[in-house]
C-alpha cells in the first residue's frame, strides 16, 4: 500500500513537471552559445585594433570618437548578428539532439510556451537597443541588451529548467554595472553571453545530462 | 487511520485519472494528444477516464475547431482543483502515519 502511493505520488510529480516545462534545453547549447560569443567578442576586439575602452563615454563626447564609432557600428551590429544567429543554431541543435535521447518531443506546447515568454521581453529589449541605436546612445547599448536578456530568462525559467533563474539574475547584474561604468561594452559583453554562458552550460550539462550519456 | 482512507476519492483512485489531473493542475489546458503522449496511453482507455472525470465536474471538455481539424480541450474546474488537493493531501497524511507506525 505504502509503496504504491509513494510511487503514485512521485509519478503525479514526474507528470506535473513534464507537462508544464520545457526540458530538453541542453547544458551543451549555452556551452555553444557561449564559445560563438567568445569568438564574435574576440573578432570585434581586433576590429577596434584592441581598444578595449570601446564606448568611452569621455572619448565618445571630447575626442572626436563619436565620428569613428558611427561608421564602425555597422560592422558591430552584423558581427553580432551573426554571433546570435550561430548561437541559436548551435542552441536547437543540442536541444533537438538530447530531446531525442530522452524520448521527449522537441516541439510541444511547453516549448512553444517557453519561448513566448523568452522572446517577449527580449523583443522589447531588442527594440530598444535600435532606439539607442537610432539617438546615438552607443555606449548603453551593450548593457541594455545584457539587462533584457537576463530579464527575458528570468521570465523563461517559469517555464523550462529552474535553474536558467540564476543566470538571468547574473545577467542583470551584470548589465546594471555595465550601465554605471560605461566604456567596457566589449568586456562585459564577452563576460555576460561567453563566460557566464559557457559557466552556466557546463553546470546544466554535469546537473543534468552526464549521466544520461554514461547510462547510454 | 480508517476515517484518513474513507476520505480518499473514489474518483481519483485510477492512476490514469491521477495522471489526468495532475497534468491539469499545472496547465490552463491540454489537448486530447498531449495528455494521450503524457499518459502513454490508448485512446479509448483515455477517452474513458476523461468522462468519468467529466460527469463528476472535475474537468471541463471544449471541443472546437482549428482550421478543419477537431480540437478537444480539457482543464480542470474548480470543484476537480479542489478535490484533487484535497486527495494529495490525504495521500500525504496517509504516508505519513504509516512512517510513524
Amino acid at each position: 500500500m505504502k509503496s504504491e502511493q509513494l510511487e503514485n505520488l512521485n509519478e503525479i510529480r514526474n507528470l506535473m513537471e513534464k507537462s508544464s516545462r520545457f526540458l530538453s534545453l541542453s547544458g551543451l547549447s549555452g556551452v555553444s552559445a557561449g564559445i560563438i560569443a567568445l569568438v564574435g567578442a574576440a573578432v570585434a576586439f581586433f576590429y577596434l585594433d584592441f581598444d578595449q575602452r570601446y564606448f568611452d563615454i569621455n572619448r565618445y563626447f571630447y575626442n572626436g570618437m563619436h565620428q569613428r564609432l558611427q561608421q564602425q557600428i555597422g560592422f558591430l551590429v552584423l558581427d553580432a548578428v551573426i554571433v546570435l544567429l550561430m548561437a541559436l543554431s548551435a542552441g536547437v541543435y543540442f536541444t533537438t539532439r538530447k530531446a531525442k535521447r530522452k524520448n521527449l518531443q522537441v516541439w510541444d506546447n511547453t516549448a512553444k510556451r517557453m519561448l513566448v515568454n523568452l522572446f517577449i521581453p527580449l523583443t522589447a529589449g531588442g527594440i530598444f537597443c535600435l532606439i539607442l541605436l537610432y539617438h546615438h546612445v552607443f555606449f548603453l547599448v551593450a548593457p541594455a541588451t545584457l539587462i533584457f536578456y537576463g530579464l527575458s530568462l528570468l521570465n523563461a525559467s517559469k517555464y523550462t529548467l529552474p535553474d536558467i533563474r540564476y543566470l538571468g539574475i547574473c545577467e542583470i547584474v551584470l548589465g546594471l554595472a555595465g550601465s554605471f561604468f560605461v566604456g567596457y561594452g566589449l568586456i562585459i559583453w564577452a563576460i555576460g553571453f561567453g563566460v557566464l554562458h559557457i559557466v552556466y552550460g557546463t553546470a546544466m550539462y554535469m546537473k543534468y545530462e552526464r549521466e544520461m550519456v554514461v547510462n547510454k | 487511520m480508517k476515517e484518513i482512507i474513507s476520505n480518499l476519492n473514489k474518483n481519483f483512485e485510477s492512476r490514469v485519472r491521477m495522471g489526468i489531473m495532475s497534468v491539469l493542475m499545472v496547465n490552463d489546458y491540454v489537448d486530447f494528444n498531449t495528455l494521450k503522449e503524457l499518459l502513454d496511453i490508448t485512446d479509448g482507455n483515455l477517452s474513458s477516464h476523461i468522462s468519468a472525470l467529466e460527469k463528476n465536474n472535475l474537468i471541463k471538455v471544449t471541443k472546437q475547431f482549428i482550421g478543419k481539424k477537431p480540437n478537444t480541450r480539457y482543464e480542470a474546474t474548480n470543484q476537480g482543483r479542489k478535490a484533487f488537493k484535497e486527495h494529495l493531501d490525504y495521500l500525504d497524511r496517509l504516508l505519513k502515519s504509516q512512517k510513524e507506525q
